[in-house]
């Protein structure tokens, strides 16, 4: 449902996330739902911070409005990429979702302990995995009111 | 398995409302009111009447409070280590870019406008109910 004359704003997502078939069926399942999405893919922890830094390839990159990150990645760990975006006075109001197949304890609590906005477990099914894509788009990029970026100077 | 949420919320029709909407989610909730800022805290650190008082799964949270601000309540949670785990929403007729900066900088799980027609509201409680307490993997506290 759109309101006419209503400007559509292009949601920017950065999705880290070191399996390619993962990747490659999330990006499909969020743009399934919601056309104005734009997915940025960082395959693993040192990637992500290069991203979100704008440093090296990615001078140019987009600050995102929400990030989904995965907790077990190659170079660094996402316990370690939470850590430091949730340390940074510019980056920690992004939303940050860990979504992982991790099902401990420990793992849950460590990422509100580092300040994940919330958790949630990857399911292996695929009908399943897009439900709940659906449901973050539904209630992240669409119920939630996000922070708007900082006017910059 | 039952979960405990507190909603921190001095408007009595908001909380009849919530309390409606939680009702019909079909699943166990008990919801608690804590009607000013204080004694939220108070129910948190269980002091006083609320010695007893559960440890909330989930902490619904209005800004503009009596007694003390929600803004404080929620700086007061995300800086104390036993409590900064419990995932908490807020939720607020304030749709000010500075509200919304300035409790995502003190690290509030999300931000939710509260809709001015009834059954949108209805509508986004049972939204925050089946998210936060059906999808969403929860912390446990760790025993002892």
């Amino acid at each position: 449902m759109n309101v006419i004359g209503e400007r559509e704003k292009t949601m920017e997502v950065l999705l880290v996330e070191d399996n390619p078939g993962d990747a490659r069926l999330a990006r499909e399942a969020f743009l399934d739902v919601n056309k104005f999405i734009r997915m940025h893919l960082a395959s693993d922890g040192l990637e992500a911070m290069a991203f979100l830094e704008r440093q090296g390839a990615h001078s140019h990159a987009l600050r995102p409005d929400l990030i989904l990150l995965d907790l077990n990645l190659p170079k660094m760990d996402g316990r370690e990429v939470l850590a430091r975006i949730k340390g940074d006075e510019s980056l920690k109001m992004i939303p940050t979702i860990v979504l992982s197949s991790s099902e401990t304890d420990a793992d849950v609590l460590i990422s509100y302990q580092l300040q994940a906005n919330c958790y949630l477990r990857k399911p292996a099914q695929w009908d399943a995995f897009n439900d709940l894509v659906k449901s973050i788009n539904n209630f992240w990029l669409t119920r939630v009111k996000l922070p708007q970026q900082m006017p910059s100077g | 398995m039952t979960k405990e949420v507190l909603l921190i919320e001095d408007n009595p029709g908001d909380v009849r409302l919530t309390r409606e909407a939680f009702r019909d989610v079909g699943m166990l909730v008990h919801l608690h009111v804590a009607n000013d800022g204080v004694d939220a805290m108070a129910f948190l650190k269980r002091e006083g009447a609320h010695a007893d008082a559960p440890r909330p799964d989930f902490i619904l949270l209005d800004l503009n409070l009596p007694k003390m601000d929600g803004r404080e309540v929620l700086a007061r949670i995300k800086k104390d280590e036993s409590l900064k785990t419990i995932p908490t929403v807020i939720l607020t007729t304030s749709a000010a870019e500075s509200d919304v900066a300035n409790s995502y900088q003190l690290q509030a799980n999300c931000y939710l406008t509260k809709p001015v027609q009834l059954d949108e509201f209805e509508a986004l409680v049972k939204n925050i109910s089946d998210f936060w307490l059906r999808k969403v993997k929860l912390p446990q506290q760790p025993q002892g």
